[in-house]
């Protein structure tokens, strides 16, 4: 870890022997993991690796199998929902809404949610709030619901692959989003495969292999320790 | 544009050098006042907190200095920004000299290639 964040390391989130069966069939082991507050941390692995197994036992879309979940002190449940803000991989808003109709629910729903923050982003992208959703490339679509996603003022931000399906000049501005709205007091987790793209907005990477946890550390360890980037690194763990 | 960084080493050692570079060749001059932590990150397009430790070095080593509530600024001591700037040369001489005793360059055929590539330049 790095050094020089001693004084952040306050954990966020504490997973306990957490476990996922299906049936047979090991999605998640017993998995044994703290993440504090104030960092990004990338979440890599191959696919089926159990990253969406893991952020959807963090969101209580799924229920554990073992073990222990805690987001800020609490257990998953309606006090962890108010503190986690979630872009899942696939949406789940009503593309015949228009965007403020949008902003207007997650108002409703988020006490955290912050409209002039979301409308100042979506001026900035020249995004019409008038707009429907159905109207827009896919492209429009996934910043939208990024905005969004980090217009709330929540302790965790769960971004499920937010800039798969984007062109590089979407992909720079939503990783420039997430460093604009970073807070010392909240953590990050992205799941992605595009790990050149964000490594350098990353603190922090968790490897996940079959289910397990097998690397937990710094970009900046990786780099100094194998002379490598992660997404180097990567490559190399996971060789096909 | 987010700045470029090469993938074998650190960031924040990138970091630490591409800010002096800036300092030396008058982007940024003594005195002046840096943006936010992250703002900065924001601008080189890279982590806070590896921004903030690039930082923190560069305040250890008197290059940047802390104005309590303000925020931090370039130091106004140029003694000190003319060795870094004859640092960071002799490092890029260093390089160039290893280079071209790969290439079996003997040191008077590398200051006569130096000097004729020197001449050429300025016609």
């Amino acid at each position: 870890m790095n050094k020089t964040n001693a004084t952040s390391l306050t954990p966020l989130l504490v997973c306990q022997n957490l476990s996922k069966q299906y049936g047979s069939f090991t999605a998640l082991f017993p998995m044994n993991l703290i993440i504090p507050k104030g960092r990004i941390v990338g979440l890599l692995g191959p696919n089926g690796s159990g990253k969406t197994t893991f952020i959807k036992l963090l969101n209580g879309l799924i229920t554990k199998s073992s073990g222990d979940i805690q987001v800020d002190g609490n257990p998953i449940g309606v006090e962890s929902k108010k503190v986690i803000s979630y872009l899942p991989d696939r949406t789940y808003l009503n593309m015949s809404n228009t965007v403020n109709e949008i902003l207007d629910l997650f108002e409703d729903f988020y006490e955290d949610f912050d409209r002039s923050r979301a409308l100042s982003m979506l001026e900035s992208l020249q995004i019409d709030p008038k707009s429907r959703l159905k109207t827009m490339s896919k492209g429009t679509k996934e910043k939208v619901q990024l905005i969004l996603v980090m217009s709330r003022n929540a302790k965790l931000y769960i971004l499920d692959e937010p800039i798969a399906g984007v062109d590089p000049a979407a992909r720079d501005y939503i990783l420039r989003t997430i460093i604009q709205n970073y807070n010392p007091n909240a953590t990050v987790i992205i799941a992605t495969h595009l790990i050149s793209d964000i490594e350098q907005i990353l603190d922090d990477v968790i490897f996940l292999q079959n289910g397990q946890v097998t690397l937990y550390t710094s970009v900046e360890e990786i780099r100094a320790t194998h002379g490598k980037s992660v997404d180097e690194y990567f490559r190399e763990v996971f060789r096909c | 544009m987010a700045w470029k960084f090469d993938s074998d080493r650190p960031i924040y050692t990138q970091l630490l050098e591409q800010i002096k570079l800036g300092i030396v060749s008058n982007q940024y001059l003594p005195g002046d006042k840096l943006p936010s932590v992250r703002d900065f990150a924001f601008i080189a397009g890279v982590n806070p907190n590896t921004m903030q430790r690039a930082l923190s070095q560069l305040e250890q080593q008197g290059i940047i200095f802390t104005n309590r509530t303000e925020g931090k600024y370039i130091t106004t001591d140029t003694n000190l920004i003319t060795q870094m700037r004859e640092s960071i040369a002799k490092e890029q001489v260093h390089t160039f000299c290893e280079k071209m005793r790969k290439l079996n360059y003997s040191t008077s055929e590398i200051i006569s290639l130096l000097s004729d590539v020197l001449k050429e330049e300025e016609v």
